[in-house]
């Protein structure tokens, strides 16, 4: 079975005034989503308690609620999460809560409407440490980008460097906006998905501009724009086959990992569908912006030769 | 095609039996558990016959059984075994040992000896209770200053040099002492140098007066605070494992410049963990000041100066010296005899310099007075939620000195619940700067079975998704990349049962399932460059040898991209985000091995074996 048996030739660098705009519209409406209706926060961010319990039946939430605030919990949110008999209480940050204690004390308020309750799990988190962990989830994102920029850069030019780059923070943005759209809680384990993303989308990139680099050295008479053309023309089934098995493998943890690594395969998911747009439409056209030569490739095989050979 | 080195093949065969043969520990599950442990001693291969003889007279078979690092652990088959054999051991063998329920692995005892062992997992597959602690590395260099203060006291009472007063300075971490003249300045100075030899003191003058400053360098408070959260890991470590406690296998981590996490696997309720971790109840000894009459002080408000006014357990006022005799950072050793002849004691050891002081101290004041002062210090928020530090400090027993003693004696005067505890306080040691708990997180173990479950079905079906895709898609060399994914899946299992310090967490099997379908990527990138060069119309066997060098630096360029992520995520991450990382660094490690090495070395046991390759399944 074969779905690409003819090398396709879909003319990318001509149209990339097209994709360019489809991709400032999606980065200007990611984040006026964050602006307009923000992320929804997870409790290793925000500071607070969070408390899982799991019923024999599905209870009802609104008698769940109000039996809370008449016993003095009066800021709780509670919802279901998962499944119907899995029910989450979520407080704001309380200097005086002890996580022990607050776990007994809802599961005791829950058992007088429902005496087979149990407690799944309790999480308390400082305020200062949610402050913190977002910090430091923006700082590894930043590092990683420069951390992934220094690589390309040493393997390809700077034009390239540039160009993977800017298309590979498309991807994130893309993400966070989809949560802000969906309202999905946004945790820690949602910043992971995201720099595996980024990390993972560069692949595509990567293939594209190992091709680029390989058709430059080879055909001289053609101009670059038509190099890169045909490279992303050539990787196309590889680039979108190799992102089809990924998504149905994300796919499985989406449907079948519960509700603890939903925000995570949520986030893969987007990440991988924006990543392998970006890498095929922007990525190589944003360096042909930047002014790619072929001879910036050419160089490279003069100090570097063939190093492709030696290895297995 | 330019035949593949025997040797390749051959080395992809070992690693893969290897892999097998370490993966192999994880097949065999779990049961429960009791773990024997015994106050201050190993639990020995006698104690071993002897408990497994109390549970058969009751008809009671372990499982299994075995020995490790002083410890007993004993196997059941089922939960009430486990429970029934406690009762028993504990009815058979009273205050022997301290037992905990937990879990183990039913690898059998030869795989146990040649080191083999299960996967480690987290705490969110497993259940248990996960803290992370501040530490107040500031409160530790308030502590250094206070030490200076003591010391500075001492040495001029010591070498009888007058001054005026010893002020401590917490903001510009500086300490001063004033004197009346520069005569007296100069001796105080000679004094305390001669006491502690390494400090620099300043010579300066405060209002006129002559005056010694101490100033502690950014360099010192920066070695004082690492040294604060380093010490109290031990102690914490100390604490979790004494005993008393119970708790198995608990684990204590640095957690950045000043945090502590701890980790306590199959633990429900933290309270009590919690209550002791965070203490610092040390004691001291005092000379009772018989002088002077407490109650005249209480109701003069005056304390005759070199004394100090403490009250006893039941509101009696007392006036002790100021001198301390011994601290309790100078006990060595301290167990709790519930049942000594005058009621629940504490047996205490002291190091050199607390024995030569007692000594003295006893050799001189036969006859007097000595007191035991008991200081509690704990952390709490006040109404406003404001965190205040409150120390109780209260005598728990006054004893007239009967005869001369240094490094062994015992403590009456304490009721047994806190006998115990305070035992095991002094034994750990106090804690070198004080602690809250800032983040916990527990899981029941239904939820941990319940993630292992999910985990486990999104794997399965995530990699029977890319098995069958690869199959059709692919025909052959789709197959030969299938079991390239599963010997990928067994190289990382391998890896992760090698590896004791990684845990697997929920993340981290979502990491194993991503990693599946990144070694699918670098398979599909290889097949894909053989499909180009056939249609190029280069040979079949040509075409293999070309996708497969030619493939390489795509595949390498874009994991060292996903690395690079891992790596950032593992040093910026905490909790079960770093098992993902960790296993997403690990998976593209095998993964690469398995996608380059091992399917080319089975294409070429397929096709290379043959005289002549027509055409190519693919």
């Amino acid at each position: 079975m074969e779905f690409f048996h003819k090398v396709t030739r879909f003319p990318f660098m001509n149209t990339r005034k097209v994709w360019y705009g489809l991709s400032a519209l999606l980065i200007v409406a990611s984040i006026g989503l964050v602006v307009i209706r923000g992320l929804n926060l997870g409790v290793d961010f925000t500071g607070g308690v969070v408390v899982d319990t799991n019923f024999p039946q599905a209870p009802n939430i609104e008698a769940l609620r109000a039996v809370l605030i008449k016993s003095g919990v009066a800021n709780g949110q509670v919802q279901a999460f998962g499944s119907s008999r899995d029910i989450r209480v979520r407080l704001p940050p309380d200097p005086n809560a002890k996580g022990d204690q607050i776990g007994a004390h809802i599961l005791q308020i829950f058992e007088t409407v429902s005496p087979g309750v149990k407690l799944q799990s309790t999480e308390v988190v400082g305020p200062q440490v949610g402050q913190e962990l977002f910090v430091k989830g923006g700082w590894a994102l930043f590092a990683t980008l420069v951390l992934i920029l220094i690589y390309v850069l040493f393997r390809f030019t700077l034009k390239l460097a540039c160009g993977a780059i800017l298309a590979v923070l498309h991807d994130p943005i893309c993400v966070v906006g989809f949560f802000a759209l969906s309202q999905m809680t946004f945790d820690l384990t949602a910043i992971a998905a995201i720099l595996a993303v980024i990390g993972y989308s560069l692949n595509d990139t990567v293939i594209v501009f190992d091709r680029i680099r390989e058709r430059a050295r080879t055909a001289r008479k053609i101009t670059i724009a038509q190099v890169i053309d045909e490279s992303i023309n050539q990787t196309l089934s590889r680039t979108i086959m190799t992102k089809l098995v990924t998504l149905l493998v994300v796919l499985a943890l989406l449907f079948f990992g519960g509700e603890t690594l939903h925000a995570f395969s949520a986030a893969l998911v987007i990440g991988i569908l924006a990543g392998t747009y970006s890498s095929i439409y922007i990525s190589a056209a944003l360096a042909l912006d930047f002014g790619l030569q072929t001879d910036d490739l050419l160089e490279r095989k003069l100090s570097k030769p063939e190093e492709v050979d030696g290895l297995p | 095609m330019i035949a593949y080195p025997r040797w390749k093949i051959a080395l992809v065969a070992i690693v893969l039996i290897l892999g097998i043969f370490l993966a192999l520990p994880n097949l065999f599950g779990e049961e429960s558990a009791l773990q024997l442990a015994r106050d201050r001693a190993a639990v020995v291969d006698a104690d071993r016959t002897a408990v497994e003889q109390v549970l058969k007279d009751k008809g009671l078979t372990p499982t299994g059984a075995f020995l490790e690092q002083g410890r007993l652990t004993l196997r059941f088959a089922s939960t009430q075994d486990q429970l029934k054999a406690r009762d028993l051991i504990n009815e058979a063998r009273p205050n022997q040992f301290t037992i905990a329920l937990s879990k183990a692995s039913r690898v059998p005892e030869w795989m146990r000896n040649l080191g083999l062992s299960p996967m480690k997992l987290g705490l969110d597959l497993r259940g248990g209770v996960y803290l992370v602690y501040q530490v107040d590395v500031q409160g530790a260099v308030k502590q250094l200053l206070d030490h200076h203060e003591q010391d500075f006291r001492a040495s001029l009472r010591n070498a009888r040099v007058p001054y005026q007063d010893v002020q401590v300075d917490y903001p510009t971490t500086r300490v001063r002492v004033l004197f009346r003249d520069a005569d007296s300045a100069a001796k105080g100075k000679a004094a305390i140098l001669a006491d502690s030899r390494n400090l620099t003191l300043n010579e300066t003058t405060v209002d006129g007066a002559p005056a010694l400053q101490l100033n502690l360098t950014p360099q010192e408070i920066k070695e004082r605070q690492d040294s604060a959260v380093q010490q109290n890991i031990v102690i914490l470590r100390n604490r979790l494992n004494s005993p008393e406690l119970a708790v198995s296998e608990p684990q204590v981590a640095r957690e950045g410049l000043d945090r502590i996490s701890i980790q306590l696997p199959g633990l429900q309720n933290s309270a009590e963990v919690k209550k002791i971790l965070g203490k610092t109840a040390t004691l001291e000894f005092r000379m009772v000041d018989e002088s002077n009459n407490p109650l005249e002080a209480v109701s003069t408000g005056r304390v005759p100066l070199g004394s100090k006014l403490y009250y006893t357990r039941d509101k009696q006022p007392v006036l002790l010296k100021r001198e301390v005799v011994v601290t309790g950072d100078q006990l060595t050793d301290a167990s709790f005899q519930p049942n000594s002849q005058e009621g629940p004691a504490v047996a205490v050891g002291l190091d050199s310099r607390g024995a030569a002081k007692m000594l003295k101290n006893t050799q001189e004041n036969l006859g007097h007075l000595m007191a035991v002062v008991f200081i509690d210090r704990s952390r709490e928020k006040n109404a406003e939620g404001v965190v205040v530090d409150r120390t109780t400090e209260e005598v728990i027993n006054r004893a007239t000195i009967r005869g001369v003693f240094s490094n062994n004696f015992t403590i009456t005067g304490v009721n047994p619940i806190e006998g115990r505890e305070l035992a095991l306080l002094l034994r750990a040691g106090g804690l070198a700067a004080p602690i809250t708990p800032i983040q916990e997180r527990a899981i029941g173990p239904s939820l941990g079975q319940d993630n292992i479950d999910k985990g486990v079905h999104a794997m399965v079906f995530g990699m029977l998704a890319a098995f069958i895709f690869m199959a059709v898609y692919y025909k052959v060399f789709g197959l030969i990349a299938d079991l390239t994914l599963v010997a990928n899946v067994v190289l990382l299992i391998a890896l992760l049962s090698l590896l004791g310090g990684v845990a697997l967490t929920l993340p981290g099997i979502a990491a194993v399932v991503l990693t599946v379908g990144m070694a699918v990527d670098a398979n599909i990138l290889i097949y894909e460059r053989i499909r180009e060069e056939l249609r190029n119309g280069v040979s079949p066997r040509a075409a293999i040898t070309a996708g497969f060098d030619r493939a390489f630096s795509a595949i390498a360029d874009s994991n060292v991209t996903a690395f690079i992520a891992g790596l950032v995520l593992w040093l910026f991450g905490a909790g079960p985000v770093r098992g993902f990382a960790v296993v997403l660094m690990l998976g593209i490690i095998t993964s690469m091995f398995t996608a380059v090495m091992g399917s080319r070395a089975l294409v070429q046991v397929i096709y290379g074996g043959r005289r002549k390759v027509d055409r190519l399944s693919i």
